[in-house]
Parts: C-alpha cells; structure tokens; sequence
C-alpha cells in the first residue's frame, strides 16, 4: 500500500468507528452530530475535489455524482444512508486503486528482464555498476547465474545462454569466444567476458522493455470506444436521474422522497469506472503475456487486429523455409559420396555463386586446388575445370545436355541439382535444397485450427519449387516467380475479398519486405535476436524466427479480447441491471455501491488472466 | 525537448485520458501521452519554456487526476 493508500485507509476507519456509535446512540441531536462527523471524514476529500473540478469547468465526474447523492440523502433526512454510501464508495476506491497496484506489479514482475548491474574492468579492478554507466568497448565480466547486463562481443570464456527472457524458448544457446551476446539472456554455467558493442540504452533489452512499455499507447479501438464511451455514460446518466427524480412526482403528484432516493442511487451507479480501468490493463496483460513468449507486439491495436486474422501471407525464403541453401541428398555413380562431394567442392572452389558456398559447406574441408587449372564459369549452366588433367563439369541439366553426358530420370522436384562428369563419364549428382523449417508444417495446420481461412505463400523462386512447398506445408494458395512490386500487387488482391472484420497478416523477414509490411494489415517479421531493420519495419516482431509463434499469437490476441468483451459485458449488464432494480424501487444506494465496487474489483482481477497464455503441446 | 516522467496516485484512466487533453492544450506544448498502465508521461514542448511547462503540467495533473503526482 501507497503512503495515500494507507492514510485514507485510517481516515475511513476511523469514520466507520464513529459512524457504528452514532447508530447506537438514541439521543437524535447527539446522533445527528456523530453522524455528520463520519459523513464529513469520510467525504471530506470527495467534497472538496468536486468543488475545485466545478470551478475549473470540469463538473461531471465521480466526485460531483457522489456528493450530490450523499448530500441529497442527508437534505432528505436520510443520515445513516449518507454515511453508509460515502464510507462505501471510499473504501470500494480503495480497494480498487490496491488491486490496479497489484495489477500492475504483477504484469511488471513477469516481463522483468531488466538487469540490474554490470561488473565492468576498469584500471585492473572489477567494479559493480549499473548497466547504464558502462561505455562502449568496455569489458565487463558475467558470472554464471547472472543476466547479461549489455549486448556485445565474447573475449573469452565459453558458456550457455538461457534466452527464454526474450524469446520464451528454454533452449539454451552456447556461446564461445567470438560470439555475439544479447542483453537480457541468462547466462547459465562458465565465466563471460565480454567487450560491450551498443550502450544500455541501445541494447537488445532496453529495446524490447520500451517496445513492451509503449506499446500500450497505441490504444485498441475498443480501448478508445471506452473512453469516448465513459464520456457520455455519465452525463447521460445524470440527466437520466434527473428525470427520475422529476418526472414520476409531477406524473402521480406525489412521491418526490422515494423518486429522489432513487435518482440518487442512480448517480452512484452511474461511474463507468470499471470498464475504463480494465479494458487498458487486459490489453497491457496480453501483450506481456505475448513478450514473455518472444512475440513483440508494438500496439494494443495490432493485438486487436491479430485477433481477426483471416488470411495470412508469407514471404518464403527466411521465412517458411531457412533461406539458405544447403546439401540435402547425394545421389554418386561411378565415386563414392564423399569423392564426389570433394570432386564437386574442388571445381567450385573459385566460384561465389550461392550453390558452390552450399557444396563447399557441406564438404567442410579446405579444398585442396593443387592439380586444378582452367577454372570457367560457364553462365547459367555451371562450371568446368581440368583437374590433375582431368576434364570435370558440374553444373545443371543444361550443362550435360551440352557436353552430351547423359543424365539419369532422377527427379528431385523443387530442388537444385548438380550434375558432376569426369572426361564425359557421369559421376552422379548433388541436391540443394533450400531446407524447410522444422516448425513451418505444424504452423500452418496451427493457423487453420485458429480459423485462418486462407494461408498464402509468395516468392521470387521458381512455380516448381513454390508448388513443392505448398504441397508439403498443406497451404492454400502459392504465387511464384514474384518481382518485389508483384509481391504487393498480391496483397493489394488478396485484401479485397476479405469481410470487413478479416485481416491480412503477412509474415516476412523483414529486410526487403517494407512495402509488403505496410500494406497488410498487420506486418510480422522474422527478426532473430534483435535485427534492426525487422524490428524497426514491422507491426509484430517473432524473437526467434520460429513460425509457430504466428498461431500462438493469435491465439493471445483473441483470448485478450475475449477477456476484454468479458469484463465489457459484465460491467455493462450488471450496472443496467442495478439501474433497473433502482428504477422500480427494488434496489437503494447501499447495493448501488456494491454492485459498482464490486464490478471493479472482479474487472480489474479478470484482465490480470490475459497475461497468461495457453501453451499448445 | 522530450522527457519521460513517472507518474504516481494515477487510478483513473477516464482522469489519464482528460489529463492528457488538458496538458495537451498548455501553451508550448507540442505532443503529449500518458500511459495509464505504466504511469508514464511523455511530454515533447519548447526548449525555452520547458521548465513552466513541466511546472504548468504538474498543476493539472494534480487538478485533473485526483491528486495525481508528476515526478
């Protein structure tokens, strides 16, 4: 509790205190002052806040509607109830402003990722600062247990990370002299030393912490449907008490007490509190909820539209697939593998083209070029070579089409091949493939089972290779051969037939695919461990490239909003409830005050369930 | 010049939001947001009269948001 907190806490007992002897006392002047005493305690602030509002204009709020109710009450000789209600409202303000407290702590503890110190070397000694204060090009030192405290470069020692403050990925991740370290990991066994390459300000987690923190800014529209909402409850309701206490006398001649009990009882309920604490708070629970499982979402409006994705679109290299070609089959003739491989690494060794690093990489050899000469690059066919004089070609279809070697019907559907002949004797071949993600498969089915109706895929690759993923991943809908600008002409065609409530999402790796981004609904990107240009460009960043996570945070994105139309609901049904009850008599102002503290109360509990997520498998 | 202020004793979102709009027509100000979940206030206004601004914006912090504190 806030020093406030617990001064108003005193204030209302103390008041409550005398309020239970006034009820005892039968002397009624005596009774009367008892009273009056509680009742000015107990308002006091109330009073006194609806007077200053109204000298500076501002008259309709909570403090003008509970004064004049209470002092209603007390003008109609109703003491006990004007007490009662004051000492009501104050402690239900109390209990609500505790639980938004509470709230907020506990949302704040979980995406606590914040390091506190950094043990940074200075002059041969290892001093403890804060994060802040180390420079550039520092070197500071992380024990096992501690979290990294700056993104940077390692000098020595050799360890594991735990990223899951970041990502939400238990995996840990090794790192060893020379690799870069990301702020906000744990590190988990061996000493680090490591020369800090961004300041705190700049790190990783310093990003993602502001992201996180701001993102609550961008209101969803039902965020802003509420306030603009709350404005016109309150006078509505006033004007519709006023009419209460008016009307009914005027109508029947008589009655003004029992109208004018009520219209006071309809002021009380007339805050629309509940709802304009809540619906902001669900939504800051789901985008920590999302945070703590690597999904960054910049904006409560982005979580909203995620909610009603429709159709989704991805970009495929980097994305679906792990955008860098690699070795997946070796199919040798006359040679054994590994002598092909290394007959094909040796004539590529000269080359920069995509394919040659991918052979080379897969041979994992220095490549041994004695013996090698008239090295060709023969465009778009291959390459030749004479090796310790002997004539190899490696190269596709075309290239032994050309020097007349015959190839087996060996299809390999999607996948570049290389074929390799020595002195016109085929030698047998290699395939590349551009791998996909382990995790693209089950995302896809993941989307259908969230409601995703269509799930396309775009890419500047080959219909053979795009048909072959489509297949593989189940998606609807694959459009190849795709320039940059045709890539947005797709979008632009898929965003028509969309209802008026489906979204498009499009997932891509961030780099080359600003416009798509911008012109989608809502744009994700790939963005592995804090890449600039992902995070900077899209809507919605995945920490850790896994595509998987699209399901999950849609998944999010509809249980915050679920939660969100809960506590709306709610508090909506309730108060018009209360209002009626009033209306005919079946209600007075202390159930009033309950009904409207308790609704608070149970709203500000129930947006704290968005934080958690539920995890599929 | 942009500054970021923690605020305290902020229970209202219906006050943050009249808050905001009340500062927000403070003479020298250019863009103002409050966060009512984190209690944070970014205030953009003139170099010059920077410091009144701030003095000003806590005025009607308080007025605006029952008592609310703009450290």
């Amino acid at each position: 509790m806030t020093h406030k907190q617990k001064q108003t806490l005193m204030t209302i007992v103390i008041a409550a205190v005398i309020f239970i002897a006034a009820l005892l006392v039968p002397q009624p002047v005596f009774r009367f002052i008892l009273f009056l005493i509680a009742y000015l305690l107990s308002g006091f602030s109330v009073l006194k806040e609806a007077g200053e509002n109204i000298i500076h204009g501002e008259i309709f709020d909570e403090n003008f509607l509970m004064s004049v109710a209470t002092l209603g009450a007390l003008v109609i000789g109703e003491y006990p109830e004007a007490v009662a209600v004051m000492l009501l409202y104050q402690t239900g303000e109390l209990f609500q402003s505790y639980a938004l407290g509470k709230s907020r702590k506990s949302i704040s503890a979980l995406m606590d990722i914040r390091p506190d110190t950094a043990h940074v070397e200075r002059k041969g000694e290892t001093i403890t600062v804060s994060p802040e204060d180390v420079a550039v090009g520092e070197v500071f030192v992380i024990k096992p247990g501690e979290r990294v405290p700056l993104d940077g470069v390692v000098l020595e020692g050799a360890s594991a990370l735990n990223t899951a403050a970041l990502t939400g990925e238990s995996l840990p991740r090794d790192v060893t002299v020379g690799d870069d370290v990301v702020s906000g990991c744990v590190n988990q066994s061996g000493l680090l030393r490591v020369r800090a390459s961004k300041p705190y300000g700049e790190s990783t987690v310093a990003k993602i912490l502001d992201l996180v923190e701001n993102a609550s800014a961008k209101k969803a529209k039902t965020e802003a449907f509420i306030t603009r909402f709350a404005r016109i409850y309150t006078p509505l309701v006033c004007a519709a008490a006023l009419l209460l206490f008016v009307l009914p006398p005027l109508i029947t001649g008589g009655g003004w007490r029992i109208w004018g009990e009520r219209a006071l009882s309809f002021l009380v309920v007339s805050c629309p509190c509940a709802l304009v604490i809540s619906v902001p708070l669900t939504f800051f629970g789901g985008i920590g909820g999302a945070s703590r499982n690597g999904i960054l979402v910049k904006g409560s409006n982005y979580l909203e539209q995620l909610a009603s994705a429709e159709t989704v679109v991805f970009d495929k290299t980097g994305t679906l697939t792990e955008g860098s070609f690699k070795v997946t089959l070796i199919h040798p003739d006359q040679v054994t593998e590994q002598e092909l491989l290394k007959l094909a690494a040796t004539v590529e060794s000269y080359s920069d083209h995509p394919i040659s690093r991918s052979i080379r990489a897969q041979y994992h050899l220095p490549v041994d070029s004695d013996g090698l000469t008239n090295v060709q690059e023969i465009a778009g066919q291959g390459v030749s070579a004479e090796l310790h004089g002997r004539t190899l070609f490696a190269g596709n279809q075309k290239l032994m089409d050309t020097i007349g070697v015959v190839t087996p019907n060996c299809p390999h559907e999607g996948s570049t091949v290389v074929h390799v002949a020595r002195d016109g004797v085929y030698l047998g071949h290699i395939v590349i493939s551009d791998e996909i993600k382990s995790g693209s498969k089950a995302a896809v089915a993941a989307l259908k089972r969230e409601g995703v109706r269509k799930t396309v895929m775009l890419t500047g690759d080959t219909q053979a290779v795009a048909d072959q993923v489509g297949r593989e991943l189940g998606l609807t809908e694959v459009h190849a051969q795709l320039l940059p600008a045709d890539k947005v002409d797709q979008v632009e065609k898929l965003l028509s037939p969309n209802g008026p409530k489906g979204r498009l999402i499009f997932v891509g790796d961030g780099v080359n695919d600003a416009p798509v981004l911008t012109r989608a609904d809502v744009g994700v990107a790939m963005g592995a461990l804090g890449s600039d240009a992902a995070v900077e460009a899209a809507d919605v960043v995945l920490m850790d490239d896994d595509p998987r996570k699209l399901p999950l945070a849609i998944g999010i994105a509809r249980h915050t909003l679920q939660i969100a139309r809960q506590n709306i609901v709610f508090a909506l049904a309730v108060k018009l409830g209360v209002l009626a009850l009033i209306a005919v008599g079946l209600a007075n102002m202390w159930l009033a005050v309950f009904a409207d503290v308790g609704v608070s109360l149970l709203a500000i509990l129930n947006a704290t369930r968005a934080l958690r997520v539920r995890n599929e498998e | 010049m942009k500054k970021v202020f923690q605020l305290s004793e902020l229970d209202c979102a219906a006050c943050a939001d009249r808050m905001e709009t009340a500062i927000r027509k403070l003479p020298g100000v250019t863009a103002v947001a409050v966060n009512f979940v984190t209690q944070r206030l970014t205030l953009e206004a003139d170099d010059a009269t920077f410091e009144e601004v701030v003095q000003a914006a806590r005025k009607v912090a308080a007025r605006t948001a029952h008592g609310c504190i703009l450290s």
